[in-house]
């Protein structure tokens, strides 16, 4: 993007912030600065630091060295008090957490006021703030309708009202955290082409994003974190995506590459399947896996792919249609029945669905398989058969742990998501459900569990990986279909399809034509 | 400010100091409602001691009073590990209490080899019965076992005075709403002469052995466990959560029903209605001094008897009111609750504001 | 058929389901409020018989009756305190540290009671409240007995229930406070602090619990008696759920409650002679549990009931 913002006044200055967890730096000594009207991307991969920086910069952290200063509206900067999410509103900062932080029970309009007024005030004034609100839409274009709820709100939706709180505020400077993530090829451009407008009005506006592509496209300057300290703060214009992606992995990257194979039989087949309620609920949903192929299911989140996963790991029941395992119906199916006749879950949230986090790490590697005569007879559990077959999974999956008797919980994203991967995969299942399986994840964590789900594919395992993300669907898969409102599309061969018919498709238009 | 840093493995010394500690520190908050009521703070201690450990009696009648609270604190123990939350133990353990008088007052005749199992049995099946009601209405349609475990005390506890007043009723005992004495066949045997000291303690330290066999070393155990640490991953894992809940569910009322068999069995011999000084509630108390740990249990039921029954000795000679036994065993459980922060976390005096570390 | 007409007809009888509700629906509101900042306060039962020996006892030393009620109120926001410090900042089981607050508020009043009339039989008595004898109102046919001839308590304890619904819904602390019972992080979010509200909920809705206790021994009776609240804080708790967290539903949700044990106390004198009289103690707490079964499938619980919420923690 061109335009960059010359002698503007400086919005925000980041001067030396060191954080630390721990034995972990997550930023060493970062410094940044914001002009008004300026877009800066903040890019690095997940674990960079980037959004600890954002945090320390609202007030969630406190940083251990350096400073935030903001241009207070007079032109000189002054030093923000730390640790107060209070006092970065008040200075004009407004942030959108890439997990929003809204209540679900209220409106959108009372999310937007809540915190604006004194508590002591005895009425909530409702109307002034709704004629601000609609001039505020009419001018930036972000339209919500402000007496809905917010659990009755599109993820799209629920991110504009996150905005509109900054707007409201009359924020000078707008940090979003990974604003994409959720949404569509097409809402993103939409996101892009709004942010642009405020910018132009003056706004200074920090997106943290892991996409080049929007980096490129969108924003005037770039700042890159790479293991919590800076690398690189350049014009968008002098860079491209191949040296940004050097610049944020600090080498260069080998992409995963899946060889061509012939599709098997059919492997996995779904037939006419209601399940849930809601919005998350499935409507007539038909699938055929073939064995030896990944199908990729793509949509953004809260489309019924929680539905889906649950009804497939066993733990949702269906209200109609069938389940099929190579040609033999499945009935009353519960988590049990589906590990057993061969079905590997990969859970959408590792930490809450996949470890129990106060039990070691060889415990969650037998808790699918604990009723198994290797683990137990009579009841009783055989503790050196757990022991032992933990070590040579440690080992053979590189699982990073004190021992094998360290409690889950202590372990890192990438180690827990290995523990997964290890048990589920090692009883060579036929088929494998992977959900969202690389979100969170580093770029060598990630690469490592794409490795995993193709070997399994290459074994002849049907895979169905379920994620929000475009480019790891779109390498990975060899057939993709997608998923709105409940609705699985067909599955066409990823050769024949591109993100903007994808998108197309993730937004609920029918993409007849893109077949 | 503080600032607290969640800890990895901690050492089992580490365990026992920290709740070593709140033991002490309840006891020494004690001082101030003592002090309140006009005592002399060491003297009140002294007889406390005293009362507790000063004779083979004292000694005898703290362990007597130590059973009960070993099997209800069990109870709360195990449930408490599956994150079932009973609270109504001590209604399960009048359960226990009446089945045992239904079935050894008479009901059936026999050699003690065959009546005393026969008690035993009747009593856990009976506390477990009452438990399973409450886990059902959890695990079926959602309704919070909390209220209706606590609700359930005050039912049971007036239906036990109803079969008194009715047809529980000890035709020979002059009017008194108690019930016919259980017969000395199915009566718990004395551990020592003269003492009312009985088999239900060996019942109470077997039961400890067997739960802590049972959380360590079976099945049973480990999907108890991994039910009370996340029922989400237990359940995508599938272990059945439904069926570990109505086990634990049995388990803790059963064990909450043996302490109705002791006092009655062991103890009373008979039953009335205020069997129980609110051992059911005293058992939560014990489980979490114990740190959930089915041997601590044992310990932390010592430590809760002495205080009772040193207490009632100080009150005894010298007027104050033996609530302050209650006071004290209430300040134990708010205490290890604090103390308990030490354990899951590093307390770190910083000049930040608390932000948890959270695994990237 | 006709005498439970006559009975359901009688101004008295909803007299007495009124009086018989009062201690519930300060307790239902302080429960509600406290829940609908994320917070459970099994402390409830405690925090009864705290309010109502301390009130008690307050005006027994002189402090008049209104005295009385103040010293409820605040024996009620201490022991709301201590609640709320160990669950919110210290993110201790609201569980545990509820009951923990019950055993230590219910031995602590018992214990000072004790203390202060070691030798007395019979428990001294005070001046307690009595009904308002309002001129006009008090005189319309039905409505006059019913409603108009409480004690001032009870009017207290309908102000309340529409004072709470006010700020709930129309003040940007109720703003606050719903919102932080459902995702704390958005009210961090918005430059408010968690624990502060959460802790100042705690120990309002606590005080206001504290007043039911009051109503027991300052209005009801005019004694304090060991085990006199008997298990209404519990039920309290049930009827929250029950009321699906609203102040009005609430209000009626104990007012179902007084009744119906209003009924069953006249319909004992009825047919006492057949039926045991447990049967008819019993009723209230089995009351409470069929309630919360009957609403257990569609309750809307407040999403960040019982979750600790720690900061930078999302």
């Amino acid at each position: 993007m061109t335009a960059p913002v010359q002698e503007a006044a400086l919005a925000l200055r980041l001067d030396g912030i060191t954080k630390r967890f721990g034995a972990l730096t997550a930023n060493g000594d970062v410094s940044l600065d914001l002009r008004s009207g300026e877009i800066l991307a903040l890019l690095g991969e997940n674990g960079a630091g980037k959004t600890t920086l954002m945090n320390i910069l609202f007030g969630h952290y406190v940083a251990d060295e350096g400073q935030v200063l903001v241009n207070s509206g007079n032109g000189s900067l002054t030093e923000l008090e730390p640790g107060s999410p209070h006092a970065a509103l008040e200075a004009g900062i407004g942030m959108v957490h890439q997990h929003f932080t809204l209540a679900e029970n209220l409106s959108a309009l009372d999310n937007i006021l809540l915190g604006t007024q004194s508590l002591a005030t005895l009425s909530t004034a409702r109307a002034p703030a709704r004629a601000k609100l609609e001039d505020l839409m009419a001018r930036s274009g972000l339209t919500v309708s402000l007496d809905a709820r917010i659990s009755q709100l599109s993820v799209g939706e629920k991110q504009r009202v996150e905005i509109l709180k900054a707007l409201y505020r009359d924020a000078r400077v707008l940090v979003l955290d990974e604003p994409t993530a959720v949404l569509t090829p097409q809402e993103s451009e939409t996101l892009f082409a709004t942010l642009k407008t405020l910018a132009d009005d003056g706004l200074g506006i920090i997106f943290i994003s892991h996409k080049l592509a929007e980096v490129i496209a969108s924003s005037h300057r770039v700042a890159v974190l790479r293991g919590g300290c800076k690398v690189a703060d350049l014009p968008t214009a002098s860079c491209d995506q191949r040296k940004l992606a050097e610049l944020m992995v600090g080498h260069e990257i080998v992409e995963t590459i899946r060889t061509e194979k012939e599709a098997g039989r059919s492997l996995f087949v779904l037939k006419r399947i209601f399940a849930g309620q809601g919005r998350d609920a499935l409507q007539d949903v038909d699938l055929d896996l073939k064995s030896g192929e990944i199908l990729g299911i793509a949509g953004v989140s809260g489309n019924g792919q929680t539905t889906f996963a649950k009804v497939i790991s066993g733990l949702e029941p269906i209200v109609s249609g069938e389940m099929l395992l190579e040609d033999q119906p499945l009935t009353h199916v519960d988590a049990r029945k589906m590990i057993d006749i061969g079905l590997a879950r990969i859970p959408e949230d590792r930490h809450h669905d996949g470890i129990v986090g106060a039990m070691s790490v060889s415990e969650n590697l037998a808790i699918e398989s604990i009723r198994k005569p290797e683990n137990q007879s009579f009841g009783l559990l055989r503790f050196a058969a757990i022991r032992e077959r933990a070590r040579s999974l440690i080992k053979a999956y590189d699982i990073r742990c004190q021992s094998e008797d360290s409690p889950a919980r202590l372990l890192s994203g990438g180690n827990i998501q290995k523990i997964v991967l290890a048990r589920t995969l090692e009883t060579m299942p036929k088929v494998v459900l992977a959900a969202q399986p690389s979100r969170g994840l580093d770029v060598g964590a990630t690469s490592d569990v794409h490795k995993r789900l193709l070997a399994a594919r290459d074994r002849g395992a049907g895979v169905i990986l379920i994620s929000e993300d475009l480019d790891e669907l779109m390498r990975l898969s060899d057939r993709i279909a997608v998923i709105h409102r409940g609705k699985l599309s067909e599955a066409n061969p990823t050769e024949m399809l591109d993100r903007s018919t994808l998108g197309l498709r993730m937004a609920g238009h029918d993409g007849e034509e893109a077949a | 400010m503080i600032r607290f840093e969640p800890r990895g493995p901690v050492p089992v010394s580490r365990v026992l100091s920290v709740l070593v500690a709140a033991a002490v520190a309840a006891l020494l908050l004690a001082a101030i409602p003592m002090a309140f009521a006009g005592l002399s703070v060491f003297g009140a201690y002294g007889l406390m001691v005293k009362g507790a450990f000063g004779s083979m009696f004292a000694f005898t009648e703290m362990l007597t009073r130590a059973t009960p609270l070993i099997l209800t604190g069990l109870a709360a123990a195990v449930a408490f590990r599956a994150k079932l939350w009973n609270i109504g133990a001590e209604g399960q353990l009048y359960a226990g209490a009446m089945a045992a008088v239904a079935v050894g007052t008479g009901a059936f005749g026999g050699p003690s080899l065959f009546l005393i199992p026969l008690v035993i049995l009747a009593g856990a099946l009976a506390g477990g019965l009452v438990m399973l009601g409450p886990t059902l209405l959890k695990t079926r349609l959602g309704v919070d076992e909390v209220v209706t475990t606590l609700l359930l005390n005050f039912i049971i506890l007036l239906f036990v005075q109803m079969m008194l007043e009715g047809p529980m009723k000890d035709p020979m005992g002059m009017g008194w709403p108690q019930s016919e004495p259980i017969l000395d066949e199915a009566a718990l045997p004395k551990l020592m002469a003269r003492m009312r000291i009985h088999w239900g303690l060996i019942i109470a330290l077997v039961a400890s052995l067997g739960v802590y066999f049972m959380l360590k070393r079976t099945v049973w155990g480990f999907e108890i466990r991994a039910v009370g640490e996340n029922a989400a991953a237990a359940r995508h894992s599938g272990i059945p959560v439904t069926a570990t809940f109505v086990r634990v569910g049995l388990i803790s009322g059963a064990l909450a029903g043996l302490a109705g068999v002791g006092e009655v069995a062991g103890l009373k011999g008979y039953l009335t209605a205020d069997l129980s000084p609110g051992f059911g509630y005293s058992g939560i108390v014990v489980a979490m001094l114990a740190g959930l740990s089915p041997v601590g249990v044992i310990i932390a039921a010592l430590f809760i008897a002495s205080i009772f029954v040193g207490a009632d000795s100080m009150s005894r000679a010298t007027g104050v009111s033996n609530y302050l036994a209650d006071l004290m065993v209430a300040m134990s459980l708010l205490c290890v609750l604090v103390a308990g922060l030490f354990l899951r976390f590093k307390i770190r005096l910083v000049g930040a504001p608390a932000a948890k570390e959270t695994a990237k | 058929m006709i005498e439970i007409l006559d009975i359901l007809l009688s101004a008295n009888f909803w007299a007495a389901a009124l009086r018989i509700a009062t201690p519930l629906i300060f307790g239902v509101i302080g429960a509600l409020i406290c829940e609908r900042a994320g917070v459970l306060n099994l402390g409830i039962e405690g925090i009864f018989t705290a309010g109502a020996m301390a009130g008690w006892m307050a005006v027994w030393l002189g402090a008049g009756l209104w005295g009385g009620v103040f010293v409820a109120a605040c024996a009620g926001a201490l022991f709301g305190l201590i609640h709320a410090i160990l669950t919110v900042p210290l993110g201790l089981s609201q569980h545990v540290s509820g009951i923990g607050v019950t055993l230590f508020a219910t031995s602590l009043s018992y214990f000072i009671y004790r203390t202060a009339l070691p030798d007395v039989s019979s428990p001294p008595r005070i001046d307690a409240f009595q009904p308002l004898d309002i001129p006009v109102l008090s005189e319309l046919p039905f409505i006059g007995p019913a409603l108009f001839q409480q004690t001032p308590l009870t009017f207290l304890a309908l102000f309340l229930v529409v004072a709470t619904a006010y700020v709930l819904y129309r003040t940007p602390l109720g703003l606050a406070i719903r919102a932080v019972g459902d995702n704390p992080s958005a009210v961090e979010s918005q430059g408010l602090s968690v624990y502060a509200i959460r802790i100042g909920t705690v120990v309002a809705g606590s005080a206001i619990m504290a007043l039911g206790g009051a109503f027991l021994t300052m209005s009801a009776f005019d004694a304090f008696f060991f085990g006199m609240v008997n298990g209404r804080g519990w039920i309290c708790i049930a009827l929250t759920v029950f009321a699906s967290w609203r102040p009005g539903k609430a209000l009626i949700g104990a007012l179902l409650f007084g009744a119906f044990d209003a009924f069953q106390v006249r319909l004992q004198t009825e047919v006492g002679s057949f039926i045991p009289g447990q049967i008819f103690l019993m009723m209230p707490y089995l009351f409470s549990i069929a309630a919360l079964i009957v609403v257990a499938r569609r309750a809307d619980y407040p999403r960040a009931l019982l979750v600790p919420y720690f900061r930078g923690q999302r």
